[in-house]
């Protein structure tokens, strides 16, 4: 199966401070990778350089084009969505309108509706909530909000970072399970950024480890979560 | 190493002497400016002389406690005012007139920085600009028209050098300027690398915190429009001697303007911006006005825009960047 | 009582094109986080270009149209060869910025039409209405300054690229990451900013004459107001405004007289301000430390 997102030798960082020396990874189509690690190693940067919104040096293609350098806008117009970590809600707005900017690129009005239901569908507590400012609502909400806004692009290409941060344990798992759902049923990779690995390996199919900007271990996440040294420092046992 | 180490260390005392042995060199060309230069340029470069002083006073609070003032024409008026009533109704001699203005300014300013504790940014801006605003229209109020001699203003009398000395008057004019300005030069250098100054900037970069330390917020802010008001009375007392004039339409909206430019593209939080701010407000109108007659300011304009693409940080900003430059090209090269 | 009521109804009619010009004020502030104060000169220039296509014959409306258009083109080219270079400039660098542009927008008028004061028409019949309490053109600008105000409403509410600018002034990195181009969310609001000014140019004029330095009172004015309301809140801008200027008018009949009466609206301002230092709409920001 050809590799919806590859990425080769990516150098990124910020002005002159380096974070990333050369990673390489891939997500596959329909398909969910972890990025593991610690604070620090270089998991944000990573989906920041994906999306654009740095500038970087090495390969980044989708679908087997080139998307490395481009300007974030254009990337959001190929399919891919990012929800960033803190969530980049915009809390003055109503929860319908940060929905309805989700599909700001798209024409389709119908499809539009279509999928402002499917979300309702999926997170029913936002509709309950969808002429409210989003500010006001919980962290576990907003955190729904933020993927149901990246989902009313009809991406290609999901980019969640730390999804379960700052959440309580319960939300976590709605949201994981929620997770697996919206594999099942769009036709989305999703590249996912998390600090608690072992939510990630349970929903993950591959994962790949980072340490200061460097990928130290990759592969099927069953092996991945055998692997000795993963599972002293990241697994606990 | 050992061979490298004798040799580089009086090259690095050199340049920790470089700013001393040019600013004195810069002081002795000053000095020596009125006796070269004709009696027109003289006048100019001591009224640039003065706007320096009023520079350093609002680069204090503005630039080093970070509250924006675009009021200090105002400041200036009431010093150039003070100066005039003094020497014109009650004889006081002129060089009496020039700290009794700094004082009187010093508690105005104190007085004006009370309740502008309570604005920030743009509200701030707005309040000053609404004393710069009023001034004119205050100083041709009928009730004082006694003492500010209404529309038409007070004329001064222009003073003559102390006696023996062999200077003309514009010439005794600017030398003296000219001390008053380097000792006010030396009084904000000082101010700034002290404690004090210390709490000002701690207090324009993160108020919250600087309480936190606990510094008196309050205090240090009143304190700063004062002392801010204190240069800019002085300066309005010279200006007034050396213009021999005041009346209120000099001090219009416009020159607090004026100020607030000169203090940023001289570069904020400077205090040798207050000089090359001074030249620029000074000097470059004349200069505009060379270039096109039909639309002089139109040329200001563009040189306003220019200044701020090409030095963001001011002039002394600019100067500062390529000095850091050159240095470590030079210490890369030994 | 009467003329109590008209020095009302002629303050709402100047507090009108106040509360235009604090909305554009605000606007741009919301979207950029900087105030354009060459925003007057900007609108005065518009003003000229109206009355040379009406000096040339055009008919009074089309000059409007197509002024409102021009300036709007103005106004977005502005933003992004003017502007755009330097936004992540110092705040006060930035200022400067705007002083110069304001100082030659002054300058190159005067050079072109001179400084002697022109009169500039109105589209409104001369005779009052209203039993005598005001004059056509007085309720014809309020009438012109609500539609303006309402057709701003309408296209932010309930439009999408109404909603894409809201949120681009709000959050621009959000923004991007729903593929909103935010470079051209700014020019808009700038050009919006700038036909909005165009209007209020053309609405004062025939009241104040036609000079190059006729928008300095209405600009502080309207700035005055902007901040009276709170200046991240375009409802207060637009109460504002209105506030000012019947305050201005009934200061001007009754109180002071039309020298001090700058000053005494100002002072009032500011007093207003120090009781309530956000403006009366104002968001409070709490920050975490």
């Amino acid at each position: 199966m050809a590799a919806l997102l590859e990425v080769s030798q990516l150098h990124a960082g910020y002005g002159a401070l380096m974070v990333l020396h050369g990673i390489s990874f891939a997500v596959e189509e329909r398909g969910i990778t972890a990025l593991l690690g610690a604070n620090g190693a270089g998991k944000t940067t990573t989906l920041r350089a994906v999306c654009g919104m740095l500038k970087v040096r090495g390969g980044v293609v989708l679908s087997g084009e080139s998307i490395a350098g481009r300007s974030t806008e254009d990337i959001v117009r190929r399919g891919v969505a990012h929800v960033p970590d803190g969530r980049g809600t915009f809390l003055h707005l109503t929860t319908e309108e940060n929905l309805r900017l989700g599909a700001y690129t798209r024409r389709d009005r119908a499809g539009v509706a279509e999928d402002l239901e499917r979300c309702y569908t999926y997170f029913p507590r936002l509709k309950e909530r969808r002429a409210q400012q989003a500010g006001t609502l919980s962290g576990g909400e907003q955190q729904m909000l933020a993927i149901s806004r990246a989902l009313m692009l009809r991406p290609r290409l999901l980019l969640l970072d730390e999804p379960s941060f700052g959440l309580a344990p319960m939300i976590v798992q709605e949201i994981f399970r929620i997770m697996q759902r919206i594999r099942e049923e769009h036709d989305v990779g999703i590249l996912l950024v998390e600090q608690n690995a072992s939510l990630a390996l349970e929903v993950a199919d591959h994962a790949y480890l980072l340490e200061t900007g460097t990928v130290v271990l990759g592969g099927r996440s069953e092996q991945v979560r055998q692997n000795e040294a993963v599972r002293k420092s990241y697994l606990g046992y | 190493m050992s061979g490298k180490a004798p040799e580089a260390m009086p090259a690095a005392a050199r340049v920790r002497l470089l700013p001393v042995l040019g600013l004195l060199l810069a002081l002795a060309l000053l000095c020596a400016l009125p006796f070269v230069l004709s009696s027109y340029r003289t006048f100019q470069f001591t009224m640039a002389l003065v706007y320096a002083i009023v520079l350093l006073g609002l680069n204090i609070l503005t630039g080093y406690n970070g509250q924006i003032s675009l009021g200090h024409g105002a400041f200036y008026a009431v010093g150039a005012y003070v100066a005039a009533i003094l020497m014109d109704r009650y004889g006081v001699p002129y060089w009496a007139t020039i700290p009794a203005s700094g004082l009187v300014c010093l508690v105005f300013g104190y007085l004006f920085g009370l309740p502008a504790l309570r604005l920030q940014g743009h509200y701030l801006a707005l309040a000053t600009f609404a004393l710069a605003v009023a001034m004119p229209q205050l100083l041709k109020y009928k009730g004082i028209e006694a003492w500010t001699g209404g529309v038409q203003g007070i004329v001064i009398l222009k003073p003559d050098p102390p006696a023996g000395l062999p200077f003309t008057q514009d010439q005794w004019l600017y030398l003296l300027t000219l001390a008053i300005a380097t000792l006010m030069f030396a009084l904000a250098w000082n101010l700034v690398h002290s404690r004090v100054g210390r709490a000002l900037m701690a207090i324009r970069d993160h108020p919250v915190a600087a309480e936190a330390m606990g510094v008196n917020s309050a205090w240090f802010k009143s304190a700063a429009f004062g002392i801010s008001a204190f240069y800019t009375g002085i300066a309005g007392a010279l200006g007034a001697i050396v213009i021999q004039f005041v009346a209120p339409d000099s001090f219009t909206a416009v020159l607090s303007i004026n100020f607030l430019v000169g203090v940023v593209i001289g570069g904020l939080a400077s205090i040798s911006g207050a000089i090359w701010g001074a030249l620029f407000i000074q000097f470059v109108p004349n200069f505009a006005d060379h270039i096109s007659k039909a639309a002089p300011w139109a040329i200001y304009g563009i040189f306003l825009i220019a200044f701020a693409y090409v030095m963001p940080a001011g002039v002394a900003g600019f100067l500062r960047l390529m000095w850091t430059r050159a240095r470590a090209r030079w210490v890369r090269s030994l | 009582m009467e003329a109590f009521l008209h020095q009302v109804l002629s303050g709402l009619a100047t507090g009108g094109i106040y509360a235009s010009l604090a909305l554009a004020l605000v606007m741009i502030y919301q979207s950029t986080h900087h105030i354009n104060f060459a925003q007057g000169e900007m609108a005065m220039f518009s003003t000229y270009l109206a009355w040379t296509m009406i000096a040339a014959g055009v008919s009074w409306w089309l000059a409007f149209v197509v002024t409102v258009l021009a300036s709007f083109v103005i106004g977005m080219l502005i933003e992004r060869f003017l502007i755009r270079p330097v936004e992540h400039a110092p705040v006060l660098t930035v200022v400067i910025v705007f002083i110069g542009l304001l100082v030659i927008l002054n300058s190159v008028a005067g050079w072109i039409y001179s400084y002697t004061i022109k009169s500039f028409p109105s589209p409104f019949p001369a005779e009052p209405v209203l039993g005598g309490l005001m004059s056509a053109h007085e309720l014809g600008a309020i009438g012109v300054t609500l539609v303006v105000l309402v057709l701003l409403y309408v296209f932010f509410q309930f439009t999408p690229l109404g909603l894409a600018m809201r949120a681009t002034a709000q959050n621009p990195v959000s923004s991007r990451l729903v593929g909103i181009r935010v470079g051209w969310m700014l020019a808009l609001g700038w050009g919006l900013a700038a036909a909005i000014g165009a209007v209020a140019g053309m609405m004062i004029a025939p009241v104040v004459y036609l000079d190059p330095n006729m928008m300095s009172g209405v600009l502080l004015y309207a700035f005055a107001a902007a901040l009276l309301g709170g200046i991240d809140s375009p409802g207060g801008a637009v109460i504002g405004g209105f506030i000012v200027g019947v305050l201005e008018n009934v200061m001007g009949a009754f109180v002071i007289g039309t020298e001090l009466k700058l000053t005494i609206a100002l002072i009032l301002i500011i007093s207003v301000l120090l009781v309530r230092p956000s403006g009366l709409f104002g968001r409070v920001i709490v920050s975490r430390v």
